[in-house]
């Protein structure tokens, strides 16, 4: 056990923190990670997702016959770290990035993969996932999108809901299904779907945030050439846990990183924002004891997805100990949300205002609801642990 | 980097567990729980003999050279078993007080001694007041240069009733020190414990004579030497974890009720998962810190702190759930989950519970 960089992972890093330094604006991460306008974001996630292309980081997983960086678990770990650190935002085109791009890597034909893995690294094409529909959330597989065969191309018709990144995306990994006579996870079929054809209709859903990051997704006489079918017909469901494998593996790591840096801008805050009767928030001992316990929290989730990697160098596997993290991060960043929220007193009870630096935690507060539902929620989670890695009989 | 244990370091591990299952197993905790004085020899010398008395001793002294890593990983097996034994007040709360305050022919003679398995310590920290705090302290030491005698009365002492010697923390004319005496010199009376496995004792000095181990205000390097102590106890608590997690999980795909194995509900099932992440937290910050204190780490105590807090509140909510899984047989005093709850309670609140340790690390972020 070692937690210090070797000298070869020491050099790595000093590249890693100076790419960030000179690729992101000046003063980067000391105040609002906000632009003005929702345009004007997307216009600088773009941007910056060419620059890591340009600096030979997107893709840093990705085989290097891919046009990856084939970068070793621990770069990948230095990097997220270095990341964090930089407080960097995640690029425009992390759909395709972490979940599309290595799908088709594992499942798609070598013309496949010619065809859409260089514009996901580029960020030419940003992707998005068609994945839940209204009806099916956690139970993903009762999913009812059909897609019926005419001529060469599948005709598609379904709706598909909490679609990140829609309104702005060139393709998407759809499953729709094709067989409605079995079993409900063997019917169904993963499709490579141009975002522009005919009948896709994008209607954006505004959250709790009072943002729109995701949309509904009308599907209505779209046609989908038969080419664009990614693996075998009805083999669907077992291509589309790789990419949920790959959707908890890369989120987990960076989660845990993520949670840490935001647990010392909390701290920051605790330090500054005034405590009824004087002095600062911080001096409040159940503030204190509060924060502390975040602190537990979010070490023990670092630690344990350390100790995953490790057993991953060794086996190829990953460790039980990371299928743990996404739970851990929801809670622990829902209760730093709201602790946040009471620190600022009567800023917590706007949503605005002249104080962007108090904004920032409202909007981290309510954003962090939805922690515990996407990508998984803490329920489905808990099914996973208990069944996969306890090995306890499946619930009925 | 590398974040796993080494070869050697598994290897400790799994023949510390295969060595600790054979000789004692939680059935040596339970023979033990009306013994009079709780303690085999025979299991002592057995350890010696494997070098776990000095395993974090310098060879130098007649140890094995190794680090709070290794002795964490033995202390984690000892949890397991809830072994009943005074390994943790030698080697994990007293040795690391004496290595560090005292000077070279005491350290030399005294670590020596508990290396070879001839001398058992314990650490007398605590008074009347209950709290785990250097302000509370009162018991005083009077004397200059070798010649010191202590007066007061030390409680909730682990192991107190078996010790040689005992290191007492006490009040000089400028701080707290840390003093060691012969166990023979004082007035000890076990105390009915929580924990029968490891029963506290109350010692009571009157003016005893003392060897000064390092200066008259060491509170500093003492509260260093506590961080071990604390790693250790986390340590146990991560064994205990996971010891009750598993066996609560072996009961829940067992137990059959209305006509299925209780595992199957998910009220049960994801009370299973939530003992999971609590026993790997538990294991991931104590294997942290006891890395980060054998390495210096500048962030060593916070993360001891950290690991105290988090592995032994995790250890005692595991137990929680653990006898609920269980349901009635898990309440009853012939089942064995009763032992691990109070192992885990008193890794709990020996030196603090977790409000103190939590306030440690407010101050130190």
């Amino acid at each position: 056990m070692d937690f210090r960089d070797t000298p070869e992972e020491a050099s790595f890093r000093k590249e890693v923190r100076a790419w960030f330094q000179a690729n992101l604006p000046e003063g980067w991460g000391s105040t609002s990670l906000y632009m003005e306008s929702p345009d004007k974001r997307i216009e600088f996630l773009r941007d910056f997702q060419r620059k890591l292309y340009e600096g030979g980081w997107a893709g840093l997983s990705w085989p290097k016959e891919y046009g990856g960086r084939g970068a070793t678990l621990i770069e990948q770990v230095i990097f997220s770290q270095e990341a964090a650190r930089a407080k960097a935002p995640q690029p425009l085109g992390v759909i395709g990035l972490g979940m599309a791009g290595p799908t088709i890597i594992a499942h798609g034909t070598d013309e496949q993969k010619r065809r859409y893995l260089a514009k996901i690294l580029s960020g030419e094409e940003i992707w998005c996932q068609g994945f839940s529909e209204p009806g099916s959330g956690s139970d993903l597989a009762s999913l009812k999108a059909t897609a019926v065969l005419d001529g060469d191309a599948y005709v598609v018709n379904g709706q598909k809901v909490w679609t990140s990144y829609a309104h702005i995306a060139d393709w998407c990994i759809l499953l729709a299904r094709t067989d409605n006579t079995g079993p409900k996870h063997s019917g169904i079929t993963y499709f490579l779907m141009d975002m522009h054809a005919p009948g896709v209709e994008v209607r954006p859903l505004r959250q709790i945030t009072g943002d729109a990051q995701f949309n509904e997704l009308f599907l209505t006489d779209v046609r989908i050439p038969k080419e664009n079918i990614l693996g075998e017909i009805n083999d669907g469901w077992r291509i589309a846990m790789t990419t949920l494998l790959h959707e908890r593996g890369t989120l987990g790591f960076a989660l845990a990183v993520a949670g840490g840096v935001a647990l010392d801008e909390l701290v920051a805050f605790a330090k500054t924002a005034p405590r009824a009767g004087g002095g600062v928030a911080y001096d409040d001992p159940v503030v204190r004891q509060r924060i502390a316990k975040l602190h537990e929290e979010v070490q023990a989730n670092l630690l344990n997805n350390y100790r995953a990697l490790a057993t991953m160098m060794k086996t190829g596997i990953p460790g039980p100990e990371g299928s743990l993290s996404k739970l851990m991060f929801s809670e622990t960043n829902q209760e730093l949300g709201k602790l946040a929220v009471e620190i600022a007193g009567g800023y917590g009870l706007l949503e605005a205002g002249e104080r962007p630096d108090v904004a920032r935690w409202q909007y981290a507060h309510l954003r962090a609801r939805g922690n515990s539902i996407e990508a998984g929620t803490s329920e489905i989670l808990r099914n996973i642990i208990a069944e996969r890695v306890l090995g306890l009989p499946k619930h009925k | 980097m590398e974040f796993g244990l080494s070869e050697d370091q598994q290897t400790l591990k799994k023949s510390a567990r295969e060595f600790l299952e054979g000789e004692a197993g939680i059935a040596l905790a339970r023979r033990m729980l009306e013994h009079e004085s709780g303690f085999e020899p025979s299991l002592w010398t057995h350890m010696a003999e494997l070098g776990w008395m000095g395993i974090a001793i310098p060879e130098s002294e007649g140890g094995l050279g190794l680090g709070m890593l290794e002795l964490s990983l033995l202390l984690e097996e000892m949890g397991r078993v809830a072994l009943p034994s005074p390994y943790f007040s030698t080697v994990a709360l007293a040795v690391p007080v004496v290595a560090s305050l005292a000077d070279a022919a005491t350290r030399s003679e005294v670590l020596g001694a508990v290396a070879a398995g001839e001398r058992k310590l314990t650490l007398a920290y605590a008074e009347a007041s209950g709290a785990f705090d250097p302000a509370a302290i009162e018991a005083a030491a009077q004397g200059s240069g070798d010649l010191w005698t202590v007066t007061g009365t030390k409680m909730f002492v682990p192991d107190a009733h078996l010790a040689d010697q005992i290191v007492v923390l006490a009040r000089t004319g400028v701080g707290v020190g840390a003093f060691l005496v012969q166990a023979a010199d004082c007035e000890i009376s076990q105390n009915e414990s929580l924990d029968r496995t490891r029963r506290l004792g109350t010692v009571t000095l009157g003016g005893v004579a003392a060897r000064p181990l390092g200066g008259e205000d060491a509170w500093a390097e003492i509260e260093r030497a506590l961080d071990r102590a604390a790693v250790g106890l986390a340590a146990e608590a991560t064994g205990v974890a996971d010891a009750v997690m598993s066996m609560s999980v072996a009961y829940a795909k067992e137990r059959q009720q209305f006509g299925r194995a209780i595992g199957s509900f998910q009220a049960v099932s994801h009370t299973c998962a939530d003992m999971l992440v609590a026993a790997e937290s538990a294991r991931s910050t104590t294997y942290y810190a006891a890395w980060a204190i054998d390495e210096g780490a500048p962030d060593a105590p916070r993360a001891a702190a950290t690991a105290k807090a988090a592995a032994t509140t995790g250890a005692m909510r595991v137990c929680e759930d653990g006898i609920q899984v269980h349901g009635g047989i898990g309440f009853t005093w012939e089942h064995d989950m009763h032992l691990w709850y109070r192992r885990a309670k008193l890794c709990e609140l020996l030196l603090g519970p977790a409000t103190v340790w939590r306030e440690r690390i407010a101050s130190l972020l």
